[in-house]
């Protein structure tokens, strides 16, 4: 059984459709890169995904571990191993990022039927943690995502993945404002979470990101829809040829 | 997105807990106020002569004054003689002399209350003098305190027992004719709190009083004098809460504290007074002069203030810094929802040489809350080397609210240095998203947003009084908010 199964997704924002059918499935242990223009719908489909409200799903389903995801709010989707490193991160002053991730362990791990982590365990957690991500101690301290960079933030999301280890993750653009060294230690952290039992779905717009975390797939988003699909050698060809070449010509023609 | 948003308005609308009422039949005087009040009540109270014409002539004083209009809040206009100037649970004989004979009901209420006054049960290192209505019913830890020097019990004996020190201190910070409703807290005052430490001494437990209204249509005016002296040190706490009613009731207190060289005192509440309906009828309102001078070189007054209850609340805990080197410190919480109104905030005047104030104010409205800063900060010419940092945050959840700063300042010395800070934030719908999609539920994103928010004035109460208060904002770290 698929780990996750979308099948013929419509969804809008205010009046207006974004998501016009979408078909995904997604196996354990599998990475699936998904490449698109800017305003096709990539971040809409993380966050419906997620379960962000404004979002409203018109059509189709999702399965998730064997579960109607779109059934579950997005806290107990995050319980059950979904998770969204943000494309933009959301800054929360006053919330130190050690007490929230701490939070968000513990409401997980309630959720499983585990038991708490104390704050000398969760400590222990994070340290190493912290060494594969190279993450600053005074990050941990300071409040959420609160006045970081952007290539804090990005390595943060990464961080909070590392330590929540989701079942399905789903990347938005995590290589964005990066600089090189950081881009190979966030693709390193992500690469050491790769594993049988979980999959991943990394939104980019570049190969760059994708000869460090080598897809099993890569799928091209265009105007709602997956239009194209393939390998990772579908990730070079387009990084030479671009999406024009993709769009169905009709819709492509009176479009700016 | 509705339901984040429905949340974040409505997390702090938990129900008024404390809004009970005590059947105990009470002593109260004709509605009205009058010379012949003021004289029964001090004949009520078997008040030497000097008290008398103290309060007559604060009585007289206030004739003269109209109601300060100036504040941003807005109420009907308050008919002076349809209150209840006076009103104590009926004693019997004298009053109670010990734990033992008072009234079982009042001991009930105040065990409701999460008060326990049997000694035994109390939390180990609190003394509570607990106030119903017009008169302090019951003091606890009186014996202990006492084998170190320490004065601490109802004003009114206060005035029998030590008439010589209460005569000293009374209105030296805030003098009768200080504003309208001081000048008619002075004429009708029936009860309070009184705090003497010795020099040198270092009270060994918190103290504290405990303010109760329980009679409908009467007004409260309670008076607590704290003195500090040479070297003492003491940390107190102030607690209040009232019944739920549909009409309003006025609280018109007069807080005052001194501390003499080297002596510090610390002073928080939490204030809880019954905030109305969800339509904003009924509700306190609380119209408070609180002031403290540091009188003595070295000296320190902090106040730390968590107020979350009242339909109004109109209050500014100053300090007088008047001794060499001395310190104020303003620490607040300010929460208002529905239709509660408070305009707070504090004055620093810096007269002494090296004199520092802090404050940090942090307003939160949320419903149709409107939430006030007011605050001054005056640096006399005499005040060389003076320093002044504030801080004045607002926090709205919802957008029918409102939060409005307006902080004051008058420098006369140009050696001062002074610092204002102010925000203005909203939980967004993206901050909540963000921590639901780690597993944190609305509610506990909410109140963990909040709590970061006032984390700097929490962390200054004293742990019971913080937990409590955490409480009160609906702020609870195991999620058990609505
Ligand atoms: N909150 C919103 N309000 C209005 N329009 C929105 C909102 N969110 C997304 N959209 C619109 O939906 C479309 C798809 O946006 P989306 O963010 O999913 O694109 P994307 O593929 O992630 O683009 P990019 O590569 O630039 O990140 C865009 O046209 C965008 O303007
Ligand atoms: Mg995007």
């Amino acid at each position: 059984m698929a780990l996750l199964e979308i099948k013929d997704l419509h969804a809008r924002i205010g009046d207006r459709e974004i998501l016009k059918g979408i078909n995904l499935t997604v196996n354990a242990g599998e990475v699936h890169a998904i490449m698109g223009p800017n305003g096709s719908g990539k971040s809409t489909l993380a966050q419906v995904l997620s379960g962000r409200e404004m979002y409203v799903v018109t059509g189709g389903e999702v399965i998730y571990n064997g579960k109607d995801l779109l059934d579950l709010s997005p806290e107990d989707r995050a319980r059950e191993g979904i998770f969204l490193a943000f494309q933009y991160p959301v800054e929360i002053p006053g919330v130190s990022n050690m007490y929230f991730l701490k939070a968000a362990l513990n409401t997980i791990r309630k959720h499983h039927g585990l038991e708490e982590l104390d704050a000398m365990d969760f400590i222990e957690l994070v340290k190493e943690k912290m060494k594969i991500m190279k993450m600053d101690q005074a990050l941990l301290n300071r409040p959420v995502n609160t006045g970081f960079s952007g290539g804090e933030k990005k390595r943060n999301e990464i961080f909070q993945m590392a330590v929540l280890e989701p079942k399905l993750a789903v990347l938005d653009e995590t290589d964005s404002g990066l600089d090189i060294d950081a881009l190979r230690v966030v693709a390193g952290g992500v690469n050491a979470m790769r594993s049988p039992e979980r999959a991943m779905i990394v939104v980019t717009h570049y190969q760059r990101l994708l000869s460090e975390i080598v897809p099993d797939f890569v799928h091209v988003l265009a105007e709602g829809r997956i239009v194209k699909s393939g390998g990772k050698e579908l990730a070079l060809e387009l990084e030479a040829e671009g999406y024009a070449d993709l769009y169905d010509e009709r819709e492509a023609v009176g479009k700016v | 997105m509705s339901e984040s948003t429905n949340t974040i308005e409505t997390f702090a609308n938990q129900e008024y807990k404390w809004g009970f009422v005590t059947e105990i039949e009470a002593d109260a005087i004709p509605r009205g106020l009058s010379e012949d009040v003021v004289r029964l009540i001090s004949a009520k109270k078997e008040e030497p002569e000097w008290l008398l014409e103290w309060r007559l002539k604060a009585y007289r004083h206030w004739l003269t004054l109209k109601e300060p209009e100036w504040a941003n809040v807005s109420f009907p206009k308050i008919d002076y003689q349809d209150i209840i100037y006076y009103s104590s649970p009926k004693a019997k004989g004298d009053g109670p002399k010990s734990l033992d004979e008072v009234d079982p009901e009042l001991l009930k209420t105040y065990e409701k209350l999460g008060i326990p006054l049997q000694e035994r049960a109390i939390l180990a290192g609190v003394a509570v003098d607990a106030v119903f209505d017009s008169v302090s019913v019951a003091t606890t830890f009186k014996g202990k305190l006492k084998e170190q020097g320490i004065i601490f019990g109802s004003f009114s004996e206060a005035v029998k027992e030590h008439p010589d020190l209460v005569r000293k201190y009374l209105g030296s910070v805030v003098p009768a004719s200080d504003n309208f409703f001081a000048a008619l807290n002075s004429a009708v005052f029936s009860d309070g709190s009184f705090c003497y430490v010795p020099k040198g001494v270092k009270c060994p437990m918190e103290l504290s009083t405990y303010f109760r209204i329980n009679a409908k249509d009467t007004g409260q005016f309670e008076r607590t004098l704290i003195v500090a002296d040479e070297g003492a040190t003491v940390s107190y706490l102030e607690g209040c809460t009232a019944p739920m009613r549909d009409t309003n009731q006025l609280h018109a207190a007069v807080v005052e504290l001194v501390a003499l060289d080297n002596a510090q005192i610390k002073y928080s509440t939490v204030q809880n007074w019954y905030p109305g309906d969800k339509e904003g009828k009924g509700g306190i309102y609380n119209f408070v002069t609180k002031r403290g001078a540091c009188r003595g070189v070295n000296s320190k007054i902090s106040w730390t203030q968590v107020e979350t209850g009242s339909a109004i609340t109109w209050k500014y805990p100053s300090c007088i810094l008047q001794g060499d080197n001395s310190v104020g410190e303003f620490y607040s919480v300010a929460l208002t929802n529905n239709y509660q109104q408070a305009d707070t905030g504090t004055k620093m005047i810096h007269i002494g040489k090296n004199t520092t104030s802090t404050i940090v104010s942090k307003g939160i409205s949320a419903g149709h809350g409107q939430n006030t800063y007011r605050g001054g900060v005056k640096i006399l010419k005499s005040a060389t080397g003076a320093r002044n940092y504030s801080q004045c945050d607002s926090l709205l959840l919802g957008d029918k609210c409102g939060a409005h700063t307006f902080p004051y300042l008058e420098v006369r010395n140009t050696s001062a240095q002074v610092e204002h800070e102010a925000s203005t934030s909203k939980i967004g719908e993206d901050q909540i998203f963000y921590c639901r999609q780690r597993g944190i539920s609305t509610e506990d994103a909410v109140s963990m947003i909040v709590h970061g928010f006032c984390k700097e004035v929490f962390r200054e109460l004293p742990m019971e009084f913080a937990v409590e208060a955490q409480k009160l904002l609906g702020v609870s770290l195991e999620g058990s908010v609505g």
